[in-house]
């Protein structure tokens, strides 16, 4: 069984009578150790997609399976813990608690956790220096860099050790170096063998992994349109970021 | 864990907002300080009456007073004869269950002198050694009157302090004290001899002001000049009266002063001006009473010119003021910790909607909603606990206050007992207050909280 599973997954909004169809029936297997991107154009449903897959959200139609467990039957709590525990997450703008430094934001999930004080610390302190940012661990995030910021939160999604990395555009307000830092950090990652799924408009982190889903209106497209997705620019370019056959 | 850190957080959500938080707080700052205001201004009184109650003698002290013969024996009135030492020795002899009878024989508008100072005791009483253990006096220096004295009605006296003060000094005023046994002073220009002298009654607020005072001073007196300087605010009413007394034999009351008859009328006035009785066993009262009034119906021919005055009724009337000046400090100290409460509810309702999106991440890292309903709680009451330590604080410095301006027998006591109940007050209408909010807090989805702006 697939790590992730969604069977016929529907999300609709209802705004003023008018009926939005964000993700309509979409079915879609993840098994654990993918690297996956997920691409398409702006409005076509991908964030309501990650949102789903990362228990932030429940569908309005369809069943959604996230390491055997069905998530529209959990309870609330039971979902929390799953954020917690099995999923990390990326945002495209941080989402860092303001008042707290860097090591307290990357020390939040652990203390929903319920590990202790010490433990916390020394974790927290190894995941910063995974992405590099172990000299500014009292630093507010108002004080950091975009590209600082996105490592802090890369830093926080994999402190409780989670089996899948979401990750929604996170290199979408970076420059492309910092973009390059985040994302080979997420290869590394994923060399390590942790399910990581990204939402990206940018071609060079689509073109790096070794699978691709296209979303388009809500729906998951047949064959991914290499041209809207800018990878036959890139690969026409260089021929050393397509991934490994 | 989950717990220290919601402290910390909560804190620190109140160190960001200082000025907003301190407002909110005022709230319960005031309603503690009411609580513990009033609390000890009630226990001030009740100390102040309670031991003004000692002061004159106690619970067990029962007065027999006199009344007007009663209407259906109206025409006996003339025939009434008014306490007494007939009744005294008849409640001796026939009433054993009245452990103590104490006659008075008081002389009215008493001047007192010596030399050129001259003063007005509170009271100046005949009295019999009887009356040391009826109105709780303690002896500290010489003796009390003896048999001879009583007999042949010898011109001798026993003074409060605050005779001693007036007449020869206050021991701070002249720097020692004087205890003036074997000096002589006159009572309606009569000479007496003092053969002894009470201790100094004074309240225990006012004892412990004086110990304060003293070791000020002496630390003064090291560092500069002394400076004269009295003993600070006087004692209650209570402790002044009795510091003001002075008591001489019955019989030489009786035969120096009133056997001439009062006001020169020539007709002598055996008439006691006071009567106390203390029973033996205080649990049987009413027997004891029953057994007086019994005695002296027949020394009285069955003329009810007397009555009983216990201090229960008093002791009833304080427990009732007590109660009245509780109820209405409650309601007060009540009402402000509810403003308080409303204020917090409000200051946690607008945090939490500032807040909306840090709650979103907190959920989408793993926070349960009960995580964060207890988080919003917490902050709630550490609020309402850090504004009533306040309150303690400014309680402290407004009974001080109104300790500087009130007599020291009734001055406000702050009791351990009213803070707690303060503090905890405090703290459940800090936790009341944020219930709502938290429940707000908590209901918020995740994704919903992520996007609000
Ligand atoms: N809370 C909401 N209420 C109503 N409509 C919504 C809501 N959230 C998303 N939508 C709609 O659902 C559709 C999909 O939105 P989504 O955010 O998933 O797009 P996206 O693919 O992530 O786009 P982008 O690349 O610009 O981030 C959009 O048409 C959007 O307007
Ligand atoms: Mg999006």
């Amino acid at each position: 069984m697939a790590l992730l599973e969604l069977r016929n997954v529907s999300k609709i909004y209802h705004l003023g009578g008018e009926e939005i169809r964000a993700l309509d029936g979409v079915s879609l297997d993840i098994g654990g150790g993918e690297f996956v991107s997920i691409i398409g154009p702006s409005g076509s449903g991908k964030s309501t997609l990650m949102h789903i897959l990362g228990c932030l959200d429940t569908p309005s139609h369809g069943t959604v399976t996230l390491d055997g467990t069905e998530v529209q039957r959990a309870t609330p709590r039971e979902l929390a813990h799953m954020r917690n525990r099995k999923i990390g997450f990326v945002f495209q703008f941080f989402n860092l608690l303001p008042k707290l430094n860097v090591v307290q934001n990357v020390e939040l999930p652990m203390i929903y956790a319920g590990v202790s004080g010490r433990e916390r610390r020394k974790r927290a302190e190894h995941a910063l220096e995974l992405v590099e940012m172990s000299h500014r661990l009292k630093n507010r995030p108002s004080q950091l860099s975009g590209g600082q910021q996105q490592r802090v939160a890369i830093a926080r999604a994999l402190v409780n050790d989670p089996k899948i990395v979401f990750a929604d555009e996170p290199t979408g307000n970076l420059d492309t170096h910092t973009g390059e830092i985040i994302l080979a950090l997420f290869r590394k990652l994923s060399q390590e063998g942790r399910t990581i799924i990204i939402v990206t408009h940018n071609p060079e982190i689509a073109a790096v992994t070794p699978r691709r889903i296209e979303i388009r209106n809500g729906k998951i497209a047949e064959k991914v349109d290499e041209r809207l997705a800018g990878l036959d620019r890139l690969a026409a370019k260089a021929g050393s970021l397509a991934p490994a056959a | 864990m989950i717990f220290v850190n919601s402290i910390v957080v909560g804190l620190k959500e109140i160190w960001a907002h200082k000025s907003r938080s301190f407002l909110t707080m005022l709230g319960i700052i005031l309603g503690v300080t009411s609580l513990v205001g009033m609390s000890a201004i009630i226990k001030g009184m009740e100390n102040g009456m309670k031991e003004a109650m000692i002061a004159m003698g106690g619970v067990d002290k029962v007065l027999v007073r006199t009344q007007p013969v009663p209407a259906w024996q109206d025409h006996l009135a003339d025939s009434a004869p008014g306490r007494t030492l007939t009744d005294v020795m008849a409640l001796q002899n026939s009433a054993p269950l009245i452990r103590l009878v104490s006659p008075e024989m008081a002389l009215d508008d008493v001047m007192i002198s010596r030399g050129e100072k001259r003063t007005e005791p509170s009271e100046c009483v005949g009295a019999w050694p009887a009356v040391l253990e009826m109105n709780l006096h303690t002896l500290a220096h010489g003796r009390f009157f003896n048999e001879i004295d009583e007999a042949e009605a010898r011109p001798v006296c026993v003074i409060g302090t605050g005779i001693r003060d007036e007449l020869f000094g206050r021991p701070d005023e002249i720097g020692k004290e004087i205890i003036p046994l074997g000096e002589t002073i006159m009572i309606e220009n009569q000479p007496f001899v003092i053969v002894g002298m009470f201790q100094e009654y004074m309240g225990e607020q006012e004892a412990k002001e004086r110990i304060r005072q003293k070791e000020l001073r002496d630390k003064q007196e090291q560092a500069g000049p002394k400076r004269s300087r009295g003993w600070g605010r006087r004692g209650g009413w209570a402790f002044w009266r009795k510091n003001m007394t002075v008591y001489i034999p019955l019989n030489t009351a009786w035969v120096r002063f009133r056997s001439g008859g009062t006001a020169g009328s020539g007709i002598p006035d055996p008439r006691l001006t006071d009567m106390d009785i203390k029973v033996a066993d205080f649990s049987r009262l009413e027997e004891a009473l029953q057994q007086a009034r019994n005695v002296l119906l027949l020394t009285h021919q069955g003329i009810e010119d007397f009555s009983f005055e216990t201090q229960e009724n008093q002791i009833e009337n304080i427990n009732k003021q007590i109660k009245n000046a509780r109820l209405s400090g409650g309601i007060i100290a009540g009402i402000s910790l509810l403003v308080g409460g409303i204020g917090i509810m409000n200051i946690m309702l607008a945090s939490i909607n500032e807040r909306v999106r840090e709650i979103g991440i907190c959920k989408a890292v793993g926070a349960t909603s009960a995580n964060i309903f207890i988080q919003i709680l917490i902050e709630s009451a550490v609020i309402a606990l850090i504004g009533g330590l306040m309150g303690l604080v400014v309680s402290e410095l407004f009974v001080d206050l109104l300790g500087a301006l009130t007599p020291s027998a009734n001055s406000p006591v702050i009791t351990r007992n009213a803070e707690l109940v303060a503090v905890a007050f405090s703290v459940a209408v800090g936790v009341l207050a944020g219930i709502l909010p938290a429940i707000k807090a908590a209901s918020f989805s995740p994704i919903e909280a992520l996007r609000y702006e």
